[in-house]
């Protein structure tokens, strides 16, 4: 056999034959147009198609705008909550050795498996008026289903992973000999967080953040249980989308959508962009 | 505070408080919550929890949500390979943009690609006249659960594969390619074993979620009893009803279900790391 025979052989076994490879890019990127590009495009062309006149008056509506608010509320508290809850974590997990680490983690991960569904229900459940702390928190005038505590407990709970889940494994990455030199050489330790720790991980918080926020804003299963659908008072924006959907004021409907959708293109757009100069995140399996 | 029987000696401080602030926030956020789930079941005598999660109508759910969570795994499987396989080898206009859309469903508030898939399969919609014409209902019957949930699943299986791929030595191909292997045997022998614990974990993970779902489909799945109603939506429909026993006991059944493909995304994903 040749030398020029035995690479060629080679090259087809190495990789596939051209029709191959353009069969399987056309399969792959036909599905991706057909299943994420076209519900994509289908929000904006919704949305403007009666001009831009009416999707200018869907958002500035008092009704779109409260649910704008309530979203901002909902998640510039459950976003810091989960922040401190995630630092706190993975300050204890990534930094000592302790029995029932895998345990933790799995404890942890829980909020993800669990249908949004039930994270609501387990808040009615808890605070409801037919149980007996609901009861007597009914006695007290406080209320918490059916209103904005309920909302963000819920918020809470279904983002309650994602900043933790991002730092662990980065913290566990660079190990303890930075943070004990500091130590050693007399820091105290939130010198030697804040001065040390935090700068090492800023970039894997950020990208925590990015997701939470994104998850937080969107939420739409677990908050739909607990809001009691108020509308002005307890409609974020994703219940907000289905109220009018729901009465068929498809262009108001499309164009609240279509915020939610920029919200998600953004937060795509700085996910790749910390992607690509940071290498984070790529490693989370 | 040192706990020495939980904790190695170290000399960096703060274990004690942020442990302690860990395991309140799990403690109120989720295992307290959570476990209002059992205590509210326990009231319930056995027979009548066995009657709520065994009537016709539930069942036909458990058989919708559990069958149709499945053939959206199955579908992303297939399809998230290729995906995964053309994003790590091969390169084509767009990839960046193409790699960064995977992420789509996972960013997309779920409420919104409802009402976008809705509108697009609607019989007066983009693809749903076409498809009517050719005799395809897709909005409003079960097939439309199936497409809500490929969308919401598909970037799982995409984003456990690829780092495998990438990570795949492409010396092994080179030598099993000289040794006189043909493509196909090298992708079969080779290639497969090595990717398939990883392709099996995103499926399992993708049929978790599907599972779960409920924004996404609720717009697109018409919710017919007994045709196209899901475990999630009969849930809501009993708490709209006041039943909240009833809600409670098929919610401790899905919690079930979800622990045990937890555990076993936990086996995969050592099985996976190990290979």
């Amino acid at each position: 056999m040749s030398n020029a025979e035995s690479s060629s052989v080679k090259s087809t076994a190495v990789q596939e034959p051209w029709w191959m490879r353009v069969l399987l890019i056309a399969v792959g990127v036909g599905f991706l147009l057909v299943l994420i590009g076209l519900p994509l495009s289908a929000v904006f062309v919704e949305a403007l198609h009666k001009g831009i006149k009416p999707y200018w008056q869907s958002l500035l509506h008092p009704d779109a705008l409260a649910a704008v608010r309530l979203t901002l509320i909902v998640a510039a508290i459950a976003v810091p909550f989960n922040v401190l809850f995630g630092l706190a974590a993975s300050w204890a997990i990534a930094k000592f050795e302790f029995s029932g680490k895998q345990f933790l983690l799995t404890l942890i991960d829980l909020p993800f498996a669990v249908s949004p569904v039930i994270s609501g229900l387990v808040y009615i459940l808890l605070f409801g008026a037919h149980a007996a702390l609901g009861r007597w928190l009914v006695d007290n005038d406080i209320q918490i289903v059916f209103a904005v505590p309920g909302l963000v407990l819920a918020t809470i709970f279904i983002t309650f992973p994602f900043v933790a889940r991002e730092l662990i494994p980065l913290m566990q990455e660079q190990g303890t000999e930075e943070e004990e030199a500091a130590i050693l050489l007399g820091a105290n330790g939130w010198q030697t967080f804040r001065r040390v720790t935090l700068p090492n991980i800023k970039w894997g918080l950020l990208y925590g953040v990015l997701l939470c926020n994104a998850r937080a804003m969107g939420e739409f299963g677990a908050v739909s249980v607990v809001s009691g659908h108020i509308r002005g008072e307890t409609n974020t924006l994703p219940l907000h989308v289905e109220i009018l959907y729901n009465e068929y004021n498809f262009v108001a409907a499309f164009a609240v959508a279509s915020l939610l959708t920029i919200l998600a293109l953004i937060t795509l757009l700085l996910k790749s962009f910390m992607e690509m100069k940071f290498a984070t995140g790529k490693k989370r399996h | 505070m040192r706990i020495p029987l939980l904790r190695q000696h170290s000399v960096l401080p703060g274990f004690g408080l942020a442990m302690g602030w860990t395991l309140f926030c799990l403690a109120v956020v989720v295992l307290i919550p959570l476990s209002g789930l059992f205590f509210k079941t326990a009231t319930m005598t056995g027979e009548a929890f066995w009657q709520t999660i065994s009537s016709p109508r539930v069942i036909n759910a458990y058989k919708i949500s559990f069958g149709i969570a499945f053939a959206a795994a199955l579908i992303n499987a297939f399809f998230g390979l290729i995906v995964a396989w053309i994003l790590v080898r091969y390169t084509f206009p767009f990839k960046r943009i193409v790699d960064a859309a995977v992420d789509l469903p996972f960013a997309l508030p779920t409420a919104v690609a409802g009402i976008a898939l809705a509108t697009l399969y609607a019989p007066q919609g983009w693809l749903g006249k076409p498809l009517a014409e050719l005799g395809i209902k897709v909005a409003f019957t079960p097939l439309g659960i199936l497409l809500a949930l490929v969308f919401v699943g598909l970037p799982f299986v995409v984003r456990t594969v690829q780092p495998i791929l990438e990570d795949l030595e492409k010396d092994v191909e080179e030598v099993a390619a000289s040794l006189g292997a043909s493509r196909r045997q090298i992708f079969c022998r080779v290639l497969l074993p090595q990717i398939f614990p990883a392709l099996l974990t995103g499926f399992a993970m993708s049929f978790a979620r599907a599972l779960g779902e409920y924004g996404s489909v609720i717009f697109i799945a018409g919710n017919l009893p007994n045709v196209s109603e899901i475990i999630p939506l009969l849930i809501t429909i009993k708490l709209e009803q006041y039943d909240y026993t009833g809600a409670t006991a098929l919610a401790v059944v899905m919690l079930l279900a979800s622990f045990v493909l937890l555990l076993l995304i936990n086996i995969l994903q050592k099985w996976s790391s190990r290979q």
